[in-house]
């Protein structure tokens, strides 16, 4: 039987790569992603624009428009001279950020006592409007400091793992996760249902194969095409980006396979339920958006109401992504990916039974 | 280019000339022709004859490469926005929405032919009693029978009153009742004062049009009336009747014969189209006995055709040749190789098949006939173990489907209708693939291989795509696959669907040729001359059996005064019919 096991999955493999077009549709898609994720889906706020309105003049006001000149978040400052000018700045959308540095400000300073400074954010960028007053704020703080307001605790902030912040080392171990998924599951979702389709189903249920063997037939090669397009991403993330991967190759293996299962049980879930490939394609849309959305790659899972916690826990994805990241990132060995295999395989293990008594019923 | 002016014909095409690629042969090659208004005129022709791409053309859809077209005297490219209103065409495959109930697709039809008003409500009441779908205009599309959704396809096309109808084979898939329906509505249109094209690869459908085209090749090798082909054919078809021999091997040898140019079993006879009239076949090499005779029959159109196209000769199967003789266990009684014991499936209050019992012998050909949603297929389903019986039991070789599924089924070859192939793969790997599913390998499966693909001619396409295969190669492929492990049963579900006769003829050649080795086989079929060949019928309607026996048995039910002679169409009309009645007696009682 491991025989024509073997058969099935290399059909499938002539299927899913067999000609040109079927290979460029699995390997285009990931390459696109690739280039343009890290560039795109960055929360960094860079080369914005910030407007002053200085009513001061004095030291404290020149030491804080220095500052903002070196900070790479703000390529240009428009000087105004009216709160008119200050607020159209803002209407006008020329500016993201407007500061008004009153008239007092370095005479309070030098006095030893507070100054308040006001911050005009654009509503309309409420996140990277938000991201750039934490910067300004930054540099008042300092300010404040080096003209010596004590303030009432110093923290400093040091980072670990991705000491510059660099929003790429965070998503691009996410993206091994999230692009394989779409590989995954279009092999084992969308496979079936046009076999369906093409009623080539029929004559494998006819054939000797048991249900099982026919879903493992779909199931493996669903991990294997996982596994290509997962390799070539942290190809990608180690040669192109020049990520560190401080962890263990083999564990990123495990995690690959037991992520591709959990995903091979899903994608054959939905094939079981599905009639044609347009429904297979809504079912692994209706999947792939939330599963995304809950897995933390977004906002942290903790933030979230407690029943989308639970669902959260029952998303594979939630799993792979901070496991990707410990591998690439927090040098992960094996015992430290434990807590994050296990899940996963105890999700698979329930996606590909559900799925196998859902066949077995489907030919009943 | 001089167009001479017209002759009053609905429809004309002259020197029409249609090529798809260069180094293509043409799909139509100078063709030249007219329809005449008030008239059904059945193209009729082999599968890549051009009979679409004829239609396509005038209903304006295809720009000729060469040649001129007039429809109602005009230009269906220069004035298509006149003609739009008056062409009815519909494709093969007409564009339900199969998710849009029976009245939202009328509607649908109506707002794009911009049917609107009093007259949209005046003709969708007649196109719902026309269709007979009034009591259905709810029900999704895609949950019609195959005839229902085919009077739904015309009714659509009718919209709008068009004055010229284009049907492309508008009787695939659909049963016998559903296409005397479908004949009535067009011949009732045509009365009207319509042109009707009907395209078909089915010559019994053709025999009832006004006017026939046979066309092989793009171009048209015989035209006239159904009666004047026929006529030229009288005194060459005959009936071997009173046969001793096994009918199978009587039309094997008969093929052989250089005087027969033709040769399919009916009931209990064998019947052949000679060469010449007066120059007979030799009845005793075909060795049918002493007490065998020849009578002359009746031609039909097949005839005519099958002639024209060169008939056809020798009737070994290179498949057969290279099969061994099926040995049977002395376990399994010979008598009930494949058995139905009271099969029963009911899905939710509706019982699909209620109570079917059968038993089918070694090398038998074993037909499974009904119309559409009549419980045939769930049947056929149950049989090779694609659905679970509710009640009863499907055996094969005395093993139960339920409890032994992967065993029986190393026995059995199955053939869907649409040729299950893996179409994204070479010829070659799914040969590898279907033999190796069931535990072929190694040097025995590169032999079976090789045997197959000289057997059906596939050596030149092994590296071929299969979806780029012609239909008739495809279901040469599709019955190598299903015969590769060397199956003693076969299961053949409506397997000629779409084919023309000539590559029929063929694939019949290769199932009587089987079962002559013991294989036994079980079949679905809607054309009654496939039913023919089989040595027993089952005929099931609303789930029950209504009649079982040879096809003469069941033409012999159905014999009266007024039809002496009835044909196997007559006899599954009338056996409905006839269990219509009697259910409707029983329920006014």
């Amino acid at each position: 039987m491991l025989k024509r096991l073997f058969r099935l999955i290399v059909k499938e493999l002539q299927v899913t790569a067999g000609d040109k077009k079927a290979r460029l549709m699995l390997l285009v898609p990931v390459l696109l992603q690739i280039v343009i994720f890290p560039w795109a889906a960055t929360l960094e706020v860079k080369n914005s624009t910030i407007a002053v309105y200085n009513q001061d003049g004095g030291p404290a006001s020149i030491e804080i428009l220095q500052r903002l000149t070196h900070t790479p978040a703000f390529e240009r400052i428009i000087a105004v001279h009216s709160d008119g000018a200050l607020q159209d700045s803002i209407d006008s959308q020329q500016a993201l950020l407007a500061l008004r540095l009153p008239a007092d400000l370095s005479r309070n300073l030098q006095a030893g006592r507070p100054a308040t400074v006001q911050i005009l954010i654009d509503g309309r960028h409420s996140n990277s409007g938000q991201i750039a007053s934490g910067y300004v704020s930054q540099i008042l703080q300092a300010t404040r400091s080096e003209h010596g307001v004590r303030p009432t605790s110093i923290v400093n902030i040091r980072n670990l793992f991705n000491q510059n912040l660099n929003f790429k080392w965070h998503i691009v171990p996410s993206l091994v996760a999230i692009i394989t998924t779409i590989g995954c599951l279009t092999v084992t979702a969308l496979s079936v249902a046009r076999e369906r389709e093409e009623g080539t189903f029929d004559q494998l249920l006819v054939s000797p194969l048991t249900p099982g063997y026919i879903m493992a037939g779909k199931a493996i090669p669903g991990v294997l095409v996982a596994l290509g397009q997962a390799g070539l991403i942290v190809l990608a993330a180690i040669f192109g980006y020049g990520l560190p991967f401080t962890g263990s190759i083999l564990t990123l293996l495990m995690a690959i396979i037991f992520y591709g299962l959990a995903l091979a049980g899903i994608g054959l879930f939905i094939s079981s339920i599905s009639a044609n490939q347009q429904q297979a394609f809504l079912g692994v849309f209706s999947f792939m958006a939330p599963a995304v959305l809950l897995s933390g790659f977004v906002s942290p899972i903790e933030n979230m109401p407690t029943v989308f916690q639970w669902i959260a826990w029952m998303n594979p994805l939630s799993y792979f992504i901070p496991l990707a990241k410990g591998l690439f990132l927090k040098g992960f060995g094996f015992a430290d990916a434990w807590p994050f295999l296990w899940p996963m395989l105890v999700i698979a293990t329930c996606t590909l039974s559900i799925s196998l008594s859902l066949f077995r019923r489907h030919i009943a | 280019m001089n167009i001479p002016p017209s002759t009053g014909a609905a429809l004309e095409v002259r020197g029409l000339v249609k090529t798809f690629a260069p180094g293509l042969p043409p799909a139509l090659d100078h063709l030249t022709t007219s329809f005449h208004a008030g008239t059904i005129t059945g193209l009729v022709g082999p599968d890549g004859a051009g009979k679409t791409t004829l239609l396509r053309t005038l209903a304006g859809l295809l720009q000729p490469t060469e040649g001129s077209v007039r429809v109602l005297d005009m230009d269906p490219f220069t004035q298509g926005d006149f003609l739009r209103d008056q062409v009815g065409y519909m494709p093969q495959k007409f564009g339900l929405y199969e998710d849009l109930s029976v009245l939202e697709n009328l509607v649908l039809y109506a707002d794009l032919r911009n049917v609107t008003g009093e007259d949209r409500e005046r003709s969708f009441k007649q196109m719902l009693a026309f269709t007979d779908l009034a009591r259905f205009t709810d029900r999704l599309a895609g949950k019609l029978s195959g005839g229902m959704k085919q009077k739904l396809g015309l009714a659509c096309t009718l919209l709008g009153s068009p004055r010229v109808l284009l049907l492309d084979e508008p009787g695939v898939g659909v049963d016998p009742i559903s296409r005397r329906e479908l004949w009535r509505m067009v011949r009732g249109l045509a009365s009207e004062g319509l042109t009707i094209l009907w395209s078909t690869a089915y010559l019994d459908e053709a025999e009832l049009c006004d006017d026939v085209r046979l066309m092989n090749k793009g171009n048209i090798i015989a035209s006239g009336t159904p009666k004047e082909l026929m006529d030229q054919m009288r005194g060459r078809c005959l009936h071997v009747a009173n046969l001793k021999a096994q009918r199978r091997e009587v039309l094997r040898k008969a093929l052989h014969d250089p005087e027969v140019v033709d040769g399919v079993i009916q009931g209990a006879n064998v019947r052949v189209v000679i060469r010449e009239v007066g120059r007979f076949p030799d009845l005793a090499a075909m060795e049918a006995g002493p007490d065998a005779v020849l009578v002359e029959v009746d031609p039909r159109l097949e005839d005519a055709f099958i002639s024209r196209l060169g008939g056809v000769h020798g009737g070994d199967s290179a498949l057969a040749a290279v099969t061994k003789p099926v040995e049977l266990p002395a376990s399994i009684d010979p008598e009930a190789v494949i058995e139905a014991r009271g099969l029963t499936k009911r899905f939710g209050e509706f019982t699909a098949t209620d109570h079917v019992s059968f038993k089918v012998s070694k090398g038998e050909i074993f037909g499974l006939l009904g119309p559409n949603g009549a419980g045939k297929s769930t049947t056929f389903k149950m049989k090779c173990g694609l659905l679970k019986p509710t009640e009863g039991q499907a055996l094969v070789m005395g093993l139960d489907l339920k409890f032994s599924p992967s065993e029986a089924r190393q026995r059995l070859g199955y053939m869907a209708q649409k040729f299950s192939l893996y179409l994204g793969l070479t010829v070659e790997q799914n040969l590898v693939f279907f033999s190796g599913i069931y535990g072929l390998d190694g040097q025995q499966q590169k032999e079976k291989i090789h045997e197959l693909v000289e057997a059906f001619g596939l050596r030149p396409f092994l590296q071929t795509k299969t979806v780029d295969l012609a239909l008739g190669f495809k279901q040469r492929l599709a019955l190598a696959c299903a015969v590769m492990h060397e199956p003693q049963i076969l299961f053949l579900d409506e397997p000629t669907s779409g084919v023309d006769p000539v590559t029929r003829r063929e694939f019949w050649t290769h199932i009587n040729g089987l079962a002559q080795k013991g294989v036994t086989i079980m079949v679905t079929t809607h054309f009654m001359d496939e039913a023919e060949y089989c040595d027993r019928i089952a005929l099931i309607y609303r789930g029950k059996r209504i009649a079982m026996g040879t096809p003469d048995d069941l033409k012999g039910m159905v014999v009266t005064p007024d039809c002496s002679n009835p044909t196997m169409e007559d006899a599954f009309i009338e056996l409905v019919l006839r269990a219509d009645r009697e259910r409707e007696a029983k329920v006014s009682q």
